[in-house]
């Protein structure tokens, strides 16, 4: 079953490669999973990065209110005009920024990067599929995940600028800002959702329909489950947003009312509408899909992590079932506690204690997925190698990011913390340090898969600790200054509740808690100086790279590494069957560390 | 490279991809219209008293379409059922039948939207409110209606009362404020058209598949009847669906 790839590729070119297709069905219009997974791959990472430089420059910008940014600011100016005059960020323009970037990092890049990517590129062979199940589906979710990315990027440069609501464009503050970038993030969104969409579907009906023969559910890597479950949640929670989107929609262009109430003023005179409407309609719709989305950022992490811990400890996960069943739990409980982010909107405190009550209950398997993971590392031997180093990183950073979720969930405390830079910090430390550095372990480790070498090991180290201390360093001082009551969306670092300005007044901010943000400013721009070798790591490495001895240079378990390297189109030499779970590492008495799921029992 | 179970179900599943695929697509259009049946309920219950109108919509209209789309359930199970069955000939009657209805039903929907365009509510500087049809519009700038004369908008909100409708002219100089009634003059109507257009795009992305699959489409008939028949049954479970939407929509828009 080990097949080396100079014996596999005649054979697999000659099975599923009856003529070479040409440049544009191969790299632009393929429906083969894998290039697709990479298009998704290489498209979210840059948006990753644009979304990183949005944010740098607000950093700038809440350090130094009112300075012109240094290098970056006469470019932006040339660039983008008035809203960025003498190279200062102005408060609509920081606006715009900050609802870009919100709307980037979750909707351009982090998704598409775990569920587009990693979904697709890996779950057809984790469950020993030639491919996904509707193959030109999944090239026409890319193609409209990359047309709405465009119509979201373009929309800095129309008259107005980009949209400027915060990544909840919560009407009718949305309503009233007078630029047209709003109706481009909300065509964006019906794009992104239409994408997922299809993705979801795909990635659903290729688990049900197309696992590789004795591949039943319990022995479907974690992995594949936490795919499955995010799947779900895109598939059932987007749509109440495409119908806000679209009911939002019809309140920009053609006139209605659905979020905007009677009586409202804008600019001190009546707006001209028919009113009627609810603004707080829109906020439950909008988290009704968002609240599921944070799970859609985690599952896929921890599907990640769980297969690079049991190839690292070279032993079986600990409490496989419990981990399924806990990410089944996480998404059916995430359908039930929206209203979380809505304690402070008025709604009535019955209502605030039922999503209270279903938001302390998530928390329970969150936990119990974390505590599998970490007794798996009992008594393991750990390879403490680049993916094993992100993937251990990752459990304490998406504990403190879970663990300070806590108080935002209780309705009283929330009181105090709502709209702080505390819970920045909190949905931070689970996406950035959480998810993204899941999606860093995942791409050192399927590296040799994809390129047949391995990414550098002393430039991923560097790499992975400066990157470790930095993000630490931009997020761990936000807790503070949330605690101090430094609220979110200010242009100017909160400068204005100062006490140098307003002397006397209980509540107002001290230089230490606004020093902090020159702290975090270069926290930030140690992060973005800490990426340099990864991304010249990434691209040196495809060609240079140290070469990967085997197939399966991990001696790991599971389907996706008993491929020829890279796996060609239609994957797998011969079909695959299963024999066994997906985990079985240091089992006794067999010889070896490692038994492959397709490795058929030992004759007796 | 060919994938499995395109056309054959999976004997463990029981079904092939494309009707799991169908079978979750209309998981999500339940949470897609479900977002927006709960969007109606909380803006009605929420709505100012007297500002939620009834009875603006033509009952005998949105029955004879609700009758349309039933009977265009039955022609398209039929459709399948010949595909089944074997009997080309009948499959392209009944397919064609779908189709039919489906347009005679998106030409009764459009009537019904040029009815509430053209009808208009006319603010007069006597305080007075006309509301009624436009008929013409006069060089001089003068509008003939046919409708009635109310004092209070109040008096507009049950379009079932009965009044007696006239030709009224008015003058110019004497319109304050003019609105037809589009998605923009209240909010019943603006989930109206939210919900009623949505459904109509629906109908019409059905009317596209359902008329590939009785013209070019039909084809594969020849080459690979299975497999057609499974693209005129997923595409069955979707027109159903259309249907069972409307279903909802009807006394939810209609008649409550």
């Amino acid at each position: 079953m080990q097949a080396t790839s100079h014996a596999a590729h005649p054979a697999a070119r000659q099975d599923t490669h009856h003529e070479a297709p040409g440049f544009w069905r191969s790299y632009v219009f393929s429906i083969d999973h894998k290039v697709i997974g990479i298009q998704y791959g290489l498209t979210a990472l840059c948006f990753l990065l644009f979304g990183f430089f949005l944010m740098l420059m607000m950093r700038w910008q809440i350090a130094h209110p009112g300075e012109a940014i240094p290098l970056l600011g006469s470019f932006l100016q040339g660039l983008l005009g008035d809203v960025a005059a003498n190279g200062i960020i102005s408060p609509e323009l920081y606006n715009s920024f900050g609802a870009m970037h919100g709307t980037i990092m979750v909707f351009l890049a982090i998704v598409p990067l775990a569920v587009g990517a990693y979904g697709n590129y890996l779950v057809p062979l984790q469950i020993g599929a030639n491919d996904m199940a509707f193959p030109k589906l999944n090239m026409m979710s890319y193609q409209i995940y990359f047309l709405g990315g465009i119509i979201m990027f373009v929309s800095f440069f129309i008259p107005g600028g980009a949209a400027q609501s915060g990544w909840t464009s919560y009407p009718p503050l949305s309503m009233s800002v007078p630029t047209d970038g709003q109706t481009f993030w909300l065509i964006g969104m019906v794009f992104l959702i239409t994408s997922s969409l299809l993705g979801s579907v795909n990635i659903i009906t290729t688990v049900i329909q197309l696992r590789a023969p004795g591949l039943t559910w319990m022995r479907l890597p974690f992995f594949v489950w936490a795919q499955f479950t995010a799947s779900f949640l895109l598939l059932l929670a987007f749509p109440p947003l495409e119908a806000a989107g679209v009911m939002q929609l019809m309140d920009k262009v053609a006139g209605t009312s659905f979020f905007l109430p009677t009586g409202l003023a804008v600019g001190g005179n009546l707006a001209n509408i028919s009113g009627g409407g609810s603004p707080l309609l829109w906020q439950h719709l909008f988290w009704f899909l968002a609240h599921p989305e944070v799970y859609v950022l985690i599952l896929p992490a921890m599907g990640i992590i769980s297969e690079i811990i049991a190839n690292n400890t070279r032993k079986p996960l600990w409490g496989y079932k419990s981990l399924v069943y806990g990410a089944l739990g996480i998404g059916f409980v995430s359908f039930l506690v929206w209203a979380h982010h809505m304690y402070l909107t008025g709604m009535g405190t019955h209502i605030a204690t039922f999503f209270q009550t279903t938001t302390m209950i998530i928390s329970i398997p969150s936990v119990i997925i974390l505590t599998c993971l970490l007794m798996s590392l009992w008594g393991g031997s750990i390879r403490f190698n680049t993916p094993m180093l992100f993937a251990l990183a990752f459990l304490p950073m998406f504990g403190i990011g879970g663990l300070t979720g806590l108080p935002l969930g209780f309705s009283v405390a929330d009181i105090h913390l709502h709209d702080t830079y505390y819970v920045i910090g909190h949905f931070h430390y689970v996406v950035a340090p959480g998810t993204i550095f899941a999606l860093f372990a995942g791409i050192y480790f399927w590296f040799p898969k994809l390129t047949g070498r391995y990414m550098n090991e002393y430039w991923g180290k560097i790499h992975f600790w400066t990157s470790l201390i930095f993000m630490n360093f931009v997020f761990m001082p936000m807790f503070v200054q949330g605690f101090s009551g430094m609220l979110r969306r200010m242009s100017d670092g909160a400068v204005q509740y100062s006490d140098l300005k307003v002397e006397g007044v209980t509540g107002a901010l001290s230089s230490t808690v606004i020093g902090l943000n020159n702290f975090i400013l270069w926290g930030a721009v140690g992060l973005g100086l800490a990426q340099i070798p990864f991304i010249i790591n990434l691209f040196w490495s495809i060609s240079h790279g140290e070469e990967a001895e085997s197939d399966n240079p991990w001696n790991a378990t599971t389907l996706d590494w008993q491929t020829p390297t890279p796996p060609p189109h239609g994957n797998f030499v011969t079909p695959p069957s299963v024999y066994r779970g997906p985990y079985e590492y240091s089992v006794p008495g067999t010889g070896r560390d490692f038994i492959p799921q397709d490795e058929p029992p030992a004759a007796r | 490279m060919d994938i499995p179970y395109t056309v054959e179900a999976r004997p463990d599943t029981g079904v092939y991809n494309a009707k799991v695929g169908m079978w979750l697509f209309l998981a999500s259009e339940v949470m897609l219209f479900g977002g927006l049946f709960s969007s109606y309920i909380l803006l009605r219950v929420g709505a100012p008293a007297g500002t939620w109108p009834s009875g603006l919509l033509s009952v005998p209209l949105g029955t004879i379409n609700t009758i349309i789309l039933a009977l265009s359930a039955i022609t398209t199970l039929m459709a399948w059922v010949a595909c089944k069955s074997r009997m080309f000939e009948r499959f392209k009657l009944f397919q064609g039948l779908t189709i039919l209805l489906a347009i005679i039903f998106l030409c009764v929907k459009s009537y019904e939207y040029r009815d509430k365009l053209t009808h208009y509510e006319v603010v007069l500087k006597s305080g007075e409110i006309a509301d009624g049809h436009l008929i013409r519009r006069e060089p001089s700038g003068d509008i003939v209606l046919h409708g009635h004369v109310v004092k209070e908008h109040a008096e507009l909100m049950n379009g079932r009362k009965h009044v007696e409708h006239r030709e009224l002219t008015i003058a110019k100089d004497q319109i304050v404020r003019m609105q037809n009634y589009g998605p923009w003059h209240n909010t019943f109507l603006a989930i109206y058209f939210t919900m009623s257009g949505l459904h109509a795009l629906h109908i019409l992305g059905g009317l596209v598949v359902m008329g590939y699959l009785w013209g070019p489409g039909s084809r594969m008939w020849k080459t690979d009847p299975d497999r057609f028949t499974n693209r005129v049954e997923v595409s069955g479970l979707f027109w159903h669906f259309v249907d069972l939407v409307w279903i909802f929509l009807f006394p939810t828009l209609y008649l409550i």
